[in-house]
């Protein structure tokens, strides 16, 4: 249990040292240290635990109880104070503070205490959970001290509160390790309020106009989370000892549908708004004005996986019901809306946030069906995903910083401009989408999963969706690999912290990859085999194949690398009329007119407005039929 | 042995014709004469060519157009210049805008006279123009300059 | 792992890998002479494929920048895993995806020289391949559902002919083959024919052996679509599945030559909307008998 409680608490020592110390050159090393013990300390819990069933801790003292009450109270206080800067619109935000306080103060004090015997655990799914905090947390951690530095030298006219982001990443990393070990229910309400308030604190960083709208926007919306969870813990709490009431995680997972599904229901649209699913995906959007290290942490690797995890943790709840299957359609039809959606976009941020988005609606199709094929590929697909987004994030802000745009059409040449900038993204973008790479395994086990649910409505969800993923992916790549004739690589180079991130995480992307049926059994098969005696086998012959298909894109850079030099060069095809190389041709009227190229973004066949609306209006439908499945007599 | 002759592929470019040697070009491809028998296809990008059909003379506006065709198409390749309009300006050569022949820009291999030039000859005109690219090939052969893609 | 079993695997990947190209030329030298007689021409001879591909040898080729040719080696290497993984009897999803792998490198290399014809072609293939993936991606789940396996060596061995199941799926599968074979009306990033309006589309700034290659990586391609036809029609026996599936090949070329090109907001539209229907239905109904 110490590893557990260190992990919870440590982190807030690099917080408030960050906060205090105002020196750039010792806070950059209290950051890399501090990440690197984090990491150390996630490795050496995964060693312990992994591979073990569920191993409960208790930690009984009045003074915690008393202490998270009174943590509760801050946060709500804060972000009441916070709630000066609304404008009128705005006005149900400080509504929801105040109902969501008052439900909690009432269950403190209105009904007798509900004795909770252990209040953390940890088994094979949290210490997956715990390795991404730890090393993919900690590594954006290290390259924001480099990108922040950049960040305000581009930005001069903004405040520099480097302090206060060092102190609410830190903050944030030990709130989510709170998520994955609290059994107890109010600790993990009172670590994901945390993490809406650090994700509110964080997308307001820029304090420009913009940002503190899209702020509130995010924190409204993830409060309207708050809120079902707290109902959730109220139902729970006034049911009382006689009704087998509990706030134990453990406990109420292994109760059943009798006792579980209200308060499953409950946390699992929770878990909706908090991963940005429809119809509640503005807010993930808007938080890409934030600075990019805090959309890699917060919106794609870390906060949004809280969402799903919980809603993957109550999924032998939802198996097989009704209000099951309505949370497994919000997530399929978010997955192909936002895949439509984001071949719209040239914003290289909002491509990824609704990349995000529609992975994340796969993960919590597979949790809401709940068998224990999905739930495997659920837990795959939140390995692969967090550790390709992270990467692609942070490739995203280097690339931003060195040219100036986060425009997907502003890339051209970048793989003789910035090779390994280019080969990273590269990387990312595979890992995204193509096999050998996860995230394909992962959607392979989630096809095969969804077949066997009658009927195949969303293996024909995963079938529709996953086309535009292909298109808008491949077309980025096109960009970054296209040479121009004119290109040259660039002098400058990303910093040593950026780099450390960037290829740490590109290797791990591969290596997850290569290793994933490692992974797969010795991670992810004894939690579905804890919980369904089953668990899924691959077969040796596919994943021969896959090896081989690796392999083969590996040896790419080497062939690039080795490819004759000696070539005939000639200038591409301009029917003829090429007046400098491939540069420009001769137009009409003589005019010497230069060559431009753009990518498709479908904009006069798909309408993001229409594609919006309708899956609003569809999710709420769902949503709403999600509740009303409670009240009806047999769910 | 040489695949060459079995599937010559032509880029045909119209210089400054009257369209009447092109449309006795595009009249091969139909039906009654049917060079696809030949292997002959065709495609309007120079670097998948091997026979450079040019009707027409050679102006001041399309002379660095027919160099940058004949320079994206890869060896070995031929030029047959069709109409005799392409072989020396025909009825144009006097005007002020006209340079003369396709000669006077790109070496040509084959000429085929006519105004406008007859299917028949046009044909002829290529096969004799495939007997060229096979000694060109022979030649490349016997010295590798630059490796090739 | 059974010893003649692996033997038998490899026997038939490897026969696929070595006798491929040789079908797939002479399909594509039947496919010309079909067409020409349809035009009431004759035709070249049925070798004219190889002739051409020979020729491309001979070719000293150019290129643009020094990469772009290796985006085509990948095509071609995986166009041939994938139909390796097909024939040697291997998971219907994963050949699939590889062909997906093989279709992407494919766009890279046009995109990669930086050309106006080149990149709209690679627009115009990575659209199409948008439009068939639901469709082929719904045949893959119809024919689990009816075959209740993914293996191919599976699906090709079962006792009730898969077209009994699927009837629907399979028109729609002949619908997205347009798009797979290059064929009008949706053979808009690159046609077969001689030249289009986007010129060679994909293929345009490709030269000499790389062209080759590309052009024996479609023959690859060819053969294992037509595998894919005749897991439809496996059950009848092998004379009569590969009849059927030639008699589906002349289907092809009959609508190459009927109809001409179409947009690709068409493509894109009637493929998910013959998904939608053809496909989806035939799904629903099977899953419901079942």
């Amino acid at each position: 249990m110490k590893t557990l409680l260190f992990l919870l608490l440590f982190p807030l020592v690099p917080a408030v040292l960050s906060s205090l110390i105002g020196h750039q050159k010792i806070g950059g090393w209290i950051v890399r240290i501090s990440s690197l013990v984090i990491a150390l300390a996630s490795f050496y819990c995964a060693w312990l635990f992994i591979g073990k069933g569920l191993t409960l801790f208790s930690l009984e003292s009045p003074w915690i109880e008393k202490g998270v009450f009174a943590a509760e109270m801050l946060v709500a206080l804060f972000l009441l104070y916070k709630c000066r800067e609304i404008r009128k619109h705005e006005w149900w935000i400080p509504v929801l503070i105040v109902v969501q306080t008052g439900i909690t103060i009432f269950c403190e004090f209105g009904f007798t205490v509900l004795h909770v015997e252990h209040a953390l655990y940890i088994d094979s799914f949290s210490v997956i959970m715990a390795l991404i905090i730890g090393i993919i947390g900690t590594l954006i951690c290290v390259y924001s001290v480099q990108y922040m530095k950049d960040y305000h030298h581009h930005h001069p006219e903004m405040n520099d509160r480097r302090r206060s982001f060092f102190f609410v990443m830190f903050l944030f990393l030990s709130a989510m390790f709170g998520v994955v070990f609290a059994n107890n229910l109010v600790w993990l309400f009172l670590c994901w309020e945390v993490t809406t308030l650090c994700s509110f604190v964080m997308i307001a960083y820029p304090k420009t106009e913009e940002a503190t709208r899209n702020a509130f926007r995010a924190l409204g919306l993830n409060l309207l989370g708050g809120l079902a969870f707290v109902i959730a813990i109220f139902y729970l709490v006034s049911q009382g000892k006689d009704g087998h009431a509990t706030l134990e995680l453990d406990q109420l997972l292994a109760g059943g549908k009798a006792l579980a599904l209200v308060p499953a229901v409950l946390i699992s649209f929770a878990g909706i708004t908090k991963s940005a699913q429809m119809p509640f995906s503005s807010w993930l959007l808007g938080a890409m004005v934030a600075p990019t290290p805090v959309s890699a942490l917060l919106h794609s690797s870390t906060m949004v996986k809280a969402g799903v995890f919980i809603i993957v943790k109550f999924a032998p709840v939802l198996a097989g019901t009704f209000a099951g299957h309505m949370v497994a359609l919000v997530g399929g039809v978010t997955f192909l809306m936002t895949s439509l959606l984001a071949v719209t976009q040239s914003n290289a941020k909002r491509v990824l946030a609704y990349s995000t988005i529609a992975n994340l609606g796969l993960v919590v199709a597979c949790a809401g069906i709940g068998t224990y094929e999905t739930i495997w590929a659920a837990i795959l697909l939140i390995i692969f995903h967090a550790v390709s987004k992270a990467l692609l994030f942070l490739g995203v802000g280097t690339i931003e910083h060195k040219i100036g745009s986060r425009d997907i059409e502003d890339m051209g040449g970048l793989i003789v401009a910035r090779p390994g900038l280019a080969m990273v993204m590269l990387i990312g973008i595979l890992g995204m989408f193509l096999a050998p790479f996860g995230m394909l395994i992962s959607k392979w086990a989630t096809l095969q999963a969804f077949i066997n649910v009658n009927p195949p409505v969303l293996a024909l969800l995963l079938a529709f969706g996953s086309a535009p993923t292909l298109f808008f992916w491949a077309k980025w790549m096109g960009k970054i690999v296209s040479v121009p004739q004119n290109a040259v690589k660039a002098a400058d180079r990303a910093s040593c912290d950026e780099w450390t991130a960037l290829g740490l995480l590109a290797l791990l992307t591969v290596a997850a990859c290569g290793l994933f049926p490692l992974v797969a059994v010795a991670a992810i098969e004894p939690y579905t085999l804890s919980l369904f005696s089953q668990s899924v086998n691959l077969t040796g012959g596919n994943i021969i194949i896959m090896m081989i298909m690796l392999g083969f894109m590996a040896l790419l850079p080497l062939g690039f690398a080795l490819y004759p030099k000696k070539l005939i060069r000639v200038p591409s095809y301009l029917a003829g009329a090429n007046v400098n190389g491939s540069l420009t041709y001769k137009g009409a009227m003589g005019v010497e007119r230069e060559v431009g190229l753009r990518n498709y973004y479908l904009s006069g066949f798909l309408s993001e407005k229409k594609l919006t609306t309708v899956s609003i209006i569809a999710t709420l439908v769902i949503i709403f039929a999600m509740f009303a499945a409670l009240f009806a007599p047999c769910a | 042995m040489s695949f060459l002759a079995k599937s010559p592929w032509i880029l045909h470019y119209d210089g400054s014709s009257c369209n009447g040697c092109d449309i006795e070009v595009l009249a091969c491809l139909t039906p009654l004469y049917d060079i696809e028998r030949f292997g002959i296809v065709n495609t309007g990008n120079p670097k998948h060519a091997d026979v450079f059909l040019i009707t027409g003379s050679v102006n001041e506006q399309n002379i660095p157009i027919v160099k940058m065709l004949y320079e994206q198409m890869p060896d070995p390749k031929v030029v047959v210049a069709v109409g005799i309009c392409a072989t020396s300006g025909g009825i144009f050569q006097e005007c002020y805008n006209v340079k003369g022949g396709i000669d006077k820009v790109i070496p040509v291999d084959v000429y085929v006279p006519g105004c406008a030039a007859r299917p028949e000859a046009i044909i002829d005109g290529v096969v004799q123009g495939l007997g060229v690219l096979e000694k060109k090939y022979a030649a490349l052969k016997n010295k590798p300059s630059k490796t090739a893609a | 792992m059974d010893t003649k079993i692996l033997l038998e695997q490899l026997l038939w990947g490897g026969g696929y890998l070595l006798l491929a190209p040789l079908a797939g030329g002479l399909l594509a030298g039947f496919d010309r002479i079909i067409t020409a007689r349809m035009q009431s021409r004759k035709g070249p001879p049925l070798l004219q494929p190889f002739y051409d591909v020979g020729k491309l040898f001979q070719k000293r080729g150019t290129v643009v920048n020094g990469f772009q040719n290796l985006y085509i080696i990948c095509f071609l290497v995986f166009v041939m895993l994938t139909g390796a993984i097909f024939f040697s009897g291997g998971d219907l999803l994963l050949t699939i995806f590889a062909l997906t792998v093989a279709g992407v490198f494919l766009a890279l290399g046009a995109y990669s020289t930086n050309s106006p014809y080149s990149t709209i072609g690679a627009e115009r293939e990575l659209l199409q391949m948008m439009a068939y993936e639901p469709m082929l991606l719904i045949t893959a789940i119809g024919i689990y559902l009816a075959a209740g396996s993914f293996q191919v060596c599976d699906i090709a061995t079962i006792s009730e002919p898969l077209i009994y199941y699927l009837p629907a799926v399979f028109i729609g599968f002949l619908f997205i083959l347009t798009i797979k074979f290059r064929k009008s009306p949706f053979d808009l990033s690159s046609s077969h024919h001689g030249h289009q309006e986007i010129v060679k589309g994909i293929s345009t700034e490709f030269s000499g052996r790389t062209l080759g290659l590309f052009e024996i990586a479609h023959w690859y391609e060819n053969i294992l679509l037509l595998g894919f036809v005749y897991l439809f029609f496996a059950a009848f026996g092998p004379v009569v599945a590969v009849l059927c599936t030639m008699a589906a090949y002349i289907v092809e070329i009959f609508i190459d030559n009927a109809y001409a090109r179409l947009t690709w907001r068409f493509t894109v539209k009637a493929s998910w909307i013959f998904a939608a229907t053809f496909g989806v239905v035939n799904i629903l109904v099977i899953a419901f008998l079942k």
